[in-house]
């Protein structure tokens, strides 16, 4: 499978991950060589296997509805790049 | 069939609701923080729901069950495998990048929910799917003119997305469905329909067609936060829809808010491409598989239903379906009645539970487990009716009474000397002085005016206070005045 040059953009906006114009037509490459690897796994007969999202021998933990605590909000906001009256504060978002 | 009339002819608008319900629960979906509400900001998030690099969701079996019952009052699927995914969107509020969420196999398939509309008709709207995800936190962007507040409190709060299929036609229908929608969830306890506080929330997608034909583009409204405001919303959007394809434009397929300040809807002016999510299954965690024996058991423990008790008091207690939609639309609402009709007049009971009583709660803004007047102490007043110790008119004074002091029925009747006056004698004495006061009225009455009676009959119950019995007095009035 060959993903072109407006599709990486695509991806990469989405994301939010910065990529030159000049870089893309190498990035367009690396990734569809490995899509191509992944693509092998469609030469295994799979027929008789129902569709998995997981190949763990594991069952799905679960947890009791117990309160176990929230830690100092001035742990909690220490990384934040700003913070004001308890809130996390970014620019401004408005729809 | 509810048709639209515009300048060329005829509409039909065609509606379908999204409801994002709050799981009431005392942990997140995936964390052992709090779910209060109204707390400090940031004071009720775990590393997990701060999306720390390393945290790993930990499914909360509890919101699970609450999925799960919700599905089966709603006489839906459960699925007893269910994947969750990733939806990936960027947003201040969504710390994780993504929103863990369901998308090809939620826990929960086709369902339906039965309307009751005005007169006491019904009506079925299919509901498509339930599925489980994580709220996000909330932003706030009033508080500074080049900053938005984030507060995580809801981060990871357990919804409930709820999805109908297109089945309404209008705004009518759209309230009818989140009204009985609400009282099933709070019925089942699996969530509190606080729609004021953000516990339901509404996305509207609206679209117009001529009536039979093909499906018109539709429209999404979001995040609508009162029943009002849905209805309202989708008003002003059909009308909209109509006059730009009356005008001969077409319908741009997007994303609207509804602006409840000047009644109506405009666009977002989010690009296209935001809503590429990317949905992948959520590599943390594994799919949700459920016992059927579990279900089973959580079926066999659904408490009675608005439909069922509706149906039951209608054909136990001979009520209309309307008096039965009102009485049964809140749990509370049909305790109280039930324990006010037990080995009473059911219609009687009726009467007094949606009248009197639900306009003095009404007036004093309370709800029908703050009443001051017990279900045990209405129905005392209703048995003092019933054997003729006082008339209904004193009745509606004696709950007036008992509503502001708390006071029992008898005792307030023997305070104030309320019985009713079935005394023939003294009632006899009464008339007597009335007829020779009035001698025009009887002239009247005696010419055929058959409707001066009514007067007659003011006038004795006035002399005594109210406490005369109407049924005697009609009795004794029409002997005398025939004399």
């Amino acid at each position: 499978m060959s993903l072109d040059k407006a599709t990486v953009a695509k991806i990469a906006r989405l994301a939010r991950i910065k990529v030159p114009d000049e870089d893309l037509d190498a990035l367009a490459g690396e990734l569809s060589r490995i899509l191509d690897w992944i693509e092998q796994l469609n030469e295994v007969d799979t027929r008789d296997v129902p569709p998995m999202t997981h190949v763990a021998a594991m069952k799905l933990k679960w947890r009791q509805d117990e309160v176990t605590g929230a830690p100092p909000r001035d742990d909690l906001i220490a990384n934040a790049p700003e913070e004001r009256d308890g809130f996390f504060c970014v620019p401004k978002v408005l729809e | 069939m509810t048709l639209i009339q515009g300048r060329t002819g005829e509409w039909e608008c065609v509606i379908g609701l999204e409801i994002h319900a709050q799981v009431i629960s005392k942990a997140k979906l995936f964390s052992g923080a709090p779910t209060d509400f109204g707390a400090e900001p940031n004071t009720q998030v775990s590393f997990v729901d701060a999306a720390m690099p390393g945290m790993l969701p930990v499914i909360n079996g509890f919101c699970v069950e609450q999925a799960v019952r919700t599905g089966l009052g709603l006489g839906a699927e459960i699925n007893l495998v269910s994947v969750f995914d990733r939806k990936n969107y960027f947003y201040p509020d969504l710390p994780q990048g993504y929103q863990i969420s369901q998308f090809p196999r939620p826990i929960v398939g086709k369902g339906s929910i039965t309307l009751d509309l005005e007169g006491g008709e019904t009506r079925t709207v299919g509901i498509t799917r339930l599925h489980l995800e994580q709220d996000a936190g909330k932003s706030l962007h009033d508080r500074d003119p080049g900053a938005t507040y984030i507060d995580l409190n809801r981060s990871g709060v357990a919804l409930m997305e709820i999805v109908s299929e297109p089945d309404m036609r209008s705004a009518a229908e759209a309230g009818a469905y989140i009204r009985k929608l609400r009282s099933i969830l709070r019925y089942l306890g699996t969530c509190d329909g606080n729609m004021e506080e953000g516990s339901l929330r509404a996305d509207v997608n609206v679209s117009v067609r001529r009536p039979g034909e093909e499906l018109g583009t539709r429209c999404e409204i979001k995040n609508v936060n009162s029943v009002r405001f849905v209805q309202q919303a989708i008003e002003y959007e059909a009308s909209r829809q109509i006059d730009i394809i009356e005008d001969g434009g077409e319908i741009a397929q997007e994303t609207r808010l509804f602006d409840p300040s000047r009644g109506e809807t405009r666009a977002m002016r989010t690009k296209e491409e935001s809503h590429d999510y990317r949905y992948f299954p959520d590599p943390d965690l594994l799919p949700l598989e459920l016992d059927a024996d579990w279900v089973a058991g959580i079926k066999a423990s659904l408490p009675e239903l608005p439909e069922a008790k509706k149906a039951r008091f209608m054909a136990d207690f001979d009520l209309n379906a309307y008096d039965a939609g009102v009485l049964v639309a809140e749990r509370e609402t049909a305790e109280y009645f039930e324990a006010v009709a037990e080995g009473r007049d059911a219609k009687a009971c009726a009467n007094w539970v949606t009248g009197d009583l639900f306009a003095a709660l009404n007036k004093a803004g309370l709800g029908i487990t703050d009443a001051p007047v017990t279900a045990s102490s209405l129905g005392a007043l209703i048995d003092l009716i019933d054997d003729g110790t006082i008339s209904r008119r004193i009745a509606k004074e004696v709950f007036e009474t008992m509503w502001r002091t708390g006071n029992d029925a008898a005792a307030i009747v023997a305070e104030k000397g309320l019985e009713q006056i079935s005394d023939t004698a003294a009632i006899e004495a009464e008339i007597d002085t009335i007829i020779a006061a009035n001698p025009g009225q009887v002239a009247e009455f005696k010419g055929g005016n058959e409707k001066v009676i009514g007067w007659f009959v003011g006038q004795v119950m006035k002399a005594t206070g109210g406490k005369a019995n109407p049924k005697t007095v009609n009795e004794i009035l029409r002997k005398k005045l025939a004399d």
